[in-house]
């Protein structure tokens, strides 16, 4: 019988295999940052132990860096020891860094694939849920805990048992204003926070081909809030062609060899997923949250649901609380919810693309008031890439703050967070409660429904705009 | 780590479903260095309210959490983990675990025990009638027992010997160094080097 894309990555990485006992995983990428390491690495000096591989391990910091003022020390105590803690670890175990200042700093899951380092095939860990990202180029990607970075660190491999496979196929063209974010956010709706669990996602079908390696990008990183280990999707032109050229991509004779053993890695037509979700690409419409999880989402064009409206005891309970606690009435459509903040950013949507098409919403238009709309790159290099193309005077006419490469307001270490009872709009993962700042509401959208929301100051698609004058 | 056999203790109803790392322990708490000093930051928020169950003085010295499904969702902070444990827990309950928090506990001596939705109900129903009612959890025979119930739970085998032994993952891993630098000599040459 055939083999999964991901069964085949699996399969090429296994270094040890006994019945009973998990198979020891080769790990090809280890990147690491701030917030999940330090204890990882006091675990080694405890042990007297090194890193195995320093030249397969990548540190930058971005989850708690500030967004403002990166030329002063942070100014933070606590966040300052932990950036410096990951400084001192990265020179003692002589593990490649990207600091604040460099032009390679930036959001870990942004930083791999603009070097390149991202490639088909390959094993990726992250001590960070949302490593599914690189799974967008077929990689095999996944976010471990703080004791599996100590496990990579010490010896580059992982003890897993195998993962189940699902696929997600997704038939037919995405409508005209219709995102890879509101694809992902309708799967997440659809299978729930858990229905991933156990299994590697495997998107494919038309719409999935015809989307860019960014686009694929947003679909893998939010793989995990589907409760699934990773995300993929099997490389292609598309992939070669956003790989080639870039600093760490093979070249020459080992380029012809990266990309011939690259084709490879597709699923094979008798190979059997576990599950399959089949969905029809021209039905979807532009997808937003209501609740404090992802699966809470619903059109755009719809109303906030009441707890009745769902079968399951357990989530009318969770769907009570949520409208409790998000301060909304059932029945309210979406389009009326007024927002403070718009952030814009992430590494599901922090990339050049997603900056080009929020800003070309708001080029003639101003930010609504009383919002504040935060524009944060998800890496030094995409800001660097948007101010090169004006994006950055489009943002600041619009009335939108311009800010440094992080993580930012999406998980709110850093001093860009929501205050109680504050609510936004959000290109982010997560709209748990409290995730962007204690008290504050969250609702995840794509980057054009956060534009067109700074602009109305309340949930709204581009289609809901006047044209510009 | 410490081994896991046999543990009887008192244990906190939490009726909630989709409790995410987020609400485990709040981003604010993760800038810190260390592996332990996490009891302050164990489900920081929801502490706030003085009705919170874990703030009920009947629940003081419980070393059993009770959950609703999808516990652990979100983010794949260990801190998680150590905040339950520094607070005194040393077994979570639920009728399903996201699957980093469940790596992620096995890897820390913190037992997930994963029972039946029903079997959470009645665990829920006699802890809130009695917050003194002992509960048995049992990794050798995997059983769940408190009044005269007594339940299987699941636990993944090689995770369970772990525990039971109270065995180091990299230790164990490091007497297959020889099949890891042979696997390294086979790597394609393409394989990028991050230096």
């Amino acid at each position: 019988m055939g083999r999964t894309l991901a069964e085949k990555v699996w399969d090429a990485h296994v270094v040890r295999s006994a019945p009973g006992e998990p198979d020891l995983l080769y790990i090809d990428l280890h990147l690491v940052h701030e917030v999940t390491s330090p204890q990882a690495f006091d675990g080694l000096r405890a042990a007297g132990r090194s890193v195995r591989r320093p030249d397969l391990t990548l540190a930058t910091e971005d989850h708690n860096v500030p967004t403002i003022d990166i030329d002063k020390p942070i100014a933070d105590p606590v966040s300052r020891a932990q950036v410096e803690a990951l400084r001192r670890n990265a020179a003692e175990f002589g593990v490649p860094i990207h600091s604040l200042g460099s032009q390679d700093q930036g959001i870990v899951h942004v930083v791999g694939p603009q070097l390149g380092l991202t490639q088909p095939g390959m094993t990726i860990v992250c001590g960070d849920s949302h490593t599914s990202t690189h799974g967008a180029f077929g990689a095999l990607a996944f976010g471990i805990g703080t004791s599996e970075v100590e496990h990579v660190l010490a010896t580059q491999t992982l003890p897993l048992k195998p993962f189940r496979t699902m696929a997600i196929t997704v038939n037919g063209v995405l409508p005209d204003g219709v995102t890879a974010k509101d694809l992902i956010l309708t799967v997440i709706a659809r299978i729930g926070t858990g229905g991933g669990q156990g299994y590697v996602l495997e998107y494919r079908g038309e719409a999935i081909r015809a989307l860019s390696m960014e686009a694929r990008m947003t679909i893998c990183n939010m793989s995990i809030e589907a409760g699934a280990r990773a995300g993929m999707i099997a490389p292609d032109e598309t992939t070669f062609a956003y790989i080639e050229g870039r600093p760490k991509a093979p070249t020459g004779a080992d380029w012809a060899q990266a990309v011939a053993s690259w084709r490879t890695l597709v699923t094979d037509d008798d190979a059997e997923f576990d599950a399959e979700v089949v969905i029809d690409a021209s039905e979807l419409t532009p997808f937003v949250t209501w609740g404090t999880n992802p699966g809470q989402g619903v059109p755009l064009a719809g109303a906030v649901p009441g707890p009745e409206e769902f079968a399951d005891p357990v989530e009318q309970e969770a769907a009570r609380k949520a409208l409790a606690y998000m301060g909304l009435a059932a029945g309210t459509p979406m389009r009326e919810i007024a927002v403070d903040t718009v952030f814009l950013g992430s590494c599901t949507n922090g990339r050049i693309e997603d900056l080009r098409a929020a800003a070309e919403i708001l080029r003639g238009r101003r930010v609504a008031e009383g919002v504040r709309m935060l524009v944060v790159p998800g890496s030094v290099r995409v800001r660097l890439a948007a101010m090169a193309e004006g994006l950055d005077r489009v943002f600041l006419e619009a009335g939108a703050e311009w800010r440094e490469a992080g993580c930012s307001m999406c998980l709110g270490m850093n001093p860009d967070t929501l205050k109680p009872q504050e609510r936004s709009a959000s290109t982010s993962n997560r709209n748990f409660e409290g995730r962007q700042g204690p008290g504050g509401r969250t609702h995840l959208v794509s980057p054009q429904v956060a534009a067109a929301t700074a602009v109305r100051g309340t949930l709204s698609s581009p289609a809901d705009l006047a044209p510009v004058a | 780590m410490e081994q896991f056999t046999v543990h009887t203790g008192t244990a906190v109803p939490l009726r909630a479903s989709n409790v995410d790392t987020d609400q485990i322990i709040p981003a604010k708490y993760l800038k810190r260095i260390t592996r332990h000093g996490y009891e302050d930051a164990l489900f920081a928020a929801w502490r706030s309210d003085p009705g919170f169950v874990l703030n009920d003085p009947a629940r003081a010295g419980a070393s059993i959490l009770v959950a609703g499904p999808d516990f652990g969702t979100g983010s794949s902070r260990e801190h998680a983990v150590w905040a339950l444990q520094d607070h005194g827990f040393r077994v979570v309950i639920s009728s399903r675990f996201a699957d980093i928090f469940r790596g992620n506990s096995g890897k820390g001596g913190l037992l997930t025990a994963l029972v039946a939705q029903e079997v959470v109900e009645q665990l829920w129903a006699a802890t809130e009638a009695d917050p003194a009612l002992p509960v048995t959890v049992d990794l050798v025979a995997r059983t769940v027992a408190f009044g005269d119930v007594a339940a299987p739970f699941e636990i993944d085998d090689y995770v369970r010997w772990r525990l039971l032994e109270g065995l180091d993952d990299i230790g164990i891993t490091l007497q297959s160094a020889g099949l890891i630098a042979d696997f390294e000599a086979r790597r394609p040459t393409f394989a990028p080097r991050t230096a």
